[in-house]
């Protein structure tokens, strides 16, 4: 078990260390650096700039200074917002979107197994019909489509929801929908299958065959191994809302690090799209790597290698 | 009560000449129960062809592929065409001057759809974006396809240490967030293939769009792992089969056995995976143009014509109303024809 922990950690490690190296040398793809900006600066100015943030120096040194910077937990500058350093405008702008992702996540798995469990219960029936509809829907109705729907009906024809902003709890309504309804469909899908799978096995007609009740049975027995599957979704779950909130916070213009993400790639912030990004990418791979040992752990019945 | 019956049944076969006469021809074939023998294709399109669903949908993208592929050929509107004076038309309305000349008598084909801010016919801008959409969607999917199954092969035939390192390879590719790669890669290969673009030789590389080639790339760097996971299993099943180790005492080579024995028996599972591949392109292709980093102006997609159409929600919603229901059906409907083609032709790939 031990080993295998480590050998994921490890090939976490290798993802995020390939992720920062890709970033820095496709960043230095970009001609001219991040001090040509629009209003012409004098060459001395600008060689004082590339000076100070250590842009004078040769590449290879460049980025060696940059990983040191990086195990410090130091991100850099951003350019356009002076004198603001990236590891500040995350910290200030991740936990909007975390929350709003949060939710998200809580909402998918709260109405996605359930739903994936009564369709599975009731296969073949009116019930598993509609949330097989409703399911194969929502994964085929892209996050900008939705939002802007919700947006348009909920918004702006029936007012009952704010479109803008996250000052309330009303107005998490609408986003969190739109964010949360791919995955909750996903969940749902995963679910079922993965329930009348559960619900196919010796071991549930044994406990059917001692009487017991099918509350017992279904919460007791047949969902704690149905569930399996859903924890291997919760990585590319995370990675899902995140990369989603993008969308999200464009369109209800939600000051989260979503919206700064996309600031940052129309105002050609270098260093600021180089900061999120690693930082993004390096909450996924966590979260990938501690859902596979969890994962591990819970399922006993999955070999270690 | 009636009077029992009394009579003993016979025993003894009561056979008359006509019963040793040869059987009829209809009596001769009621009598063959083997079925004809159907091939891998009869059977599975037959199976295809029962599936309603499946059929709906494919004549559906055939009917989106008629009208984005050939309808704007001889379609009377240009899809970059700016119509002065016939700025934010609502559906099935005509500009001023259109109205005058259709009151001279001559006749102006209406604006389906409208038009746009710039008086461009919207119509065929949601045409071009459909194209766009399904050019991205056949195109990655055929880079996965071509990438994944010949890396997922190679590993699985080749087998030990190389397949073991090849694996590691598609493991922590596998892990790495590609929307955030794509991003990356949009915004960052934009200034080399614009300068790329300019040189001789290169000149399709502006016609396609930078940020179009990026997603390219990026599928050809990041999304062929899933594919090349689902081939690898295939092919390490169908190795230790008695045809390969036939075609190698004919003395075959490896390329050739790779390519004619093992792929070719691989074919049901490399449609299905292809075909489930097309949407998530196309889901991501509209994603990135809804963000702006998709096909260069005035080129539309129908992420950008639904990003364009949002400025102007309040006014004018039935700009947005195309876009999104078309990207919803194209996406849905690539989603089951996949399942069809799954059910139809490996049905063990099934969860």
């Amino acid at each position: 078990m031990g080993k295998y922990i480590l050998k994921r950690i490890a090939m976490g490690l290798t993802t995020i260390f390939i992720v920062i190296t890709l970033t820095f040398f496709l960043m230095n793809l970009i001609p001219g650096g991040p001090f040509m900006a629009e209003k012409a600066i004098s060459a001395q100015a600008q060689a004082a700039m590339n000076e100070k943030y250590g842009l004078d120096k040769p590449l290879p040194v460049q980025y060696k200074n940059y990983l040191v910077n990086l195990t410090k937990g130091d991100l850099g500058v951003s350019v356009k917002q002076r004198g603001r350093d990236i590891n500040g405008i995350i910290t200030s702008k991740f936990p909007v979107s975390a929350r709003l992702g949060g939710a998200s996540i809580l909402m998918a798995l709260i109405v996605g197994i359930p739903l994936g469990s009564i369709a599975a219960i009731n296969r073949g029936k009116l019930a598993d019909n509609i949330i097989i509809v409703i399911a194969t829907f929502g994964i085929a109705v892209p996050s900008f489509v939705l939002c802007t729907l919700l947006m348009y009906i909920f918004g702006v024809k029936l007012n009952l929801f704010p479109t803008y902003g996250l000052g309330s709890l009303k107005h998490y309504v609408l986003p969190v929908f739109a964010l949360a309804f791919y995955p909750t469909a996903y969940i749902a899908r995963l679910m079922r299958s993965s329930m009348l799978d559960v619900l196919g096995q010796d071991y549930i007609r044994t406990a059917k065959a001692k009487g017991l009740s099918t509350f017992v049975l279904l919460f007791k027995h047949a969902l704690r191994n149905a569930i399996l599957p859903v924890v291997t979704y919760l990585g590319p779950l995370l990675a899902y809302t995140l990369t989603g909130s993008f969308v999200v916070e464009k369109i209800f213009t939600i000051p989260g690090l979503g919206s700064e993400f996309i600031g940052s790639i129309s105002g050609r912030d270098y260093p600021l799209i180089m900061g999120t990004t690693i930082f993004l990418a390096t909450l996924i791979v966590t979260m990938n790597v501690l859902v596979d040992i969890a994962y591990k752990l819970i399922d006993p019945r999955i070999k270690l290698q | 009560m009636t009077e029992p019956n009394t009579k003993i049944p016979s025993f003894h076969l009561k056979l008359t000449p006509e019963d040793f006469a040869p059987a009829t021809r209809e009596e001769r074939e009621s009598l063959v129960t083997m079925r004809e023998s159907v091939g891998f294709w009869q059977d599975g399109f037959r199976r295809l062809s029962r599936n309603k669903i499946a059929m709906t949908s494919l004549v559906f993208i055939l009917i989106i592929m008629f009208f984005s592929f050939i309808v704007p050929f001889f379609y009377p509107y240009n899809y970059s065409f700016q119509i002065r004076g016939a700025e934010n038309l609502a559906p099935m309305t005509y500009s001023a001057e259109e109205q005058a000349s259709i009151d001279a008598g001559e006749s102006v084909f209406p604006h389906v759809l409208g038009t746009d801010d710039l008086g461009r016919d919207t119509a065929i801008r949601v045409m071009m974006g459909s194209r766009i959409s399904l050019l991205v969607g056949l195109v990655a999917s055929i880079i996965v396809l071509m990438i994944g199954s010949t890396y997922g092969a190679v590993s699985a035939y080749i087998g030990g240490w190389t397949d073991l390192i090849m694996m590691r390879i598609v493991d922590i590719i596998y892990t790495v967030p590609d929307i955030l790669i794509i991003i990356l890669l949009s915004v960052t290969l934009k200034f080399p293939l614009q300068r790329l673009a300019n040189q001789p030789g290169f000149e399709w590389i502006q016609l396609l769009g930078v940020n179009l080639i990026s997603i390219f790339i990026v599928f050809a760097l990041l999304y062929w792992v899933g594919m090349a996971r689902i081939i690898r299993s295939q092919i390490l099943i169908l190795k230790e089969q008695e045809f390969v180790t036939a075609a190698k005492a004919l003395g075959a080579s490896n390329r050739r056995i790779i390519k004619k024995h093992l792929l070719t028996n691989a074919i049901g599972t490399l449609i299905v995976t292809t075909t489930l591949q097309i949407p998530s392109a196309i889901f991501t292709e509209s994603f990135l143009s809804f963000l702006g980093l998709g096909v260069a102006a005035p080129m539309p997609s129908l992420g950008s014509l639904a990003s364009d159409a949002i400025k102007g929600l309040n006014s004018y919603p039935h700009r947005l109303m195309a876009p999104a229901l078309l990207i919803s059906a194209i996406i849905l409907s690539f989603n089951l024809l996949g399942d069809g083609l799954r059910d139809a032709f490996d049905p063990k790939l099934k969860n």
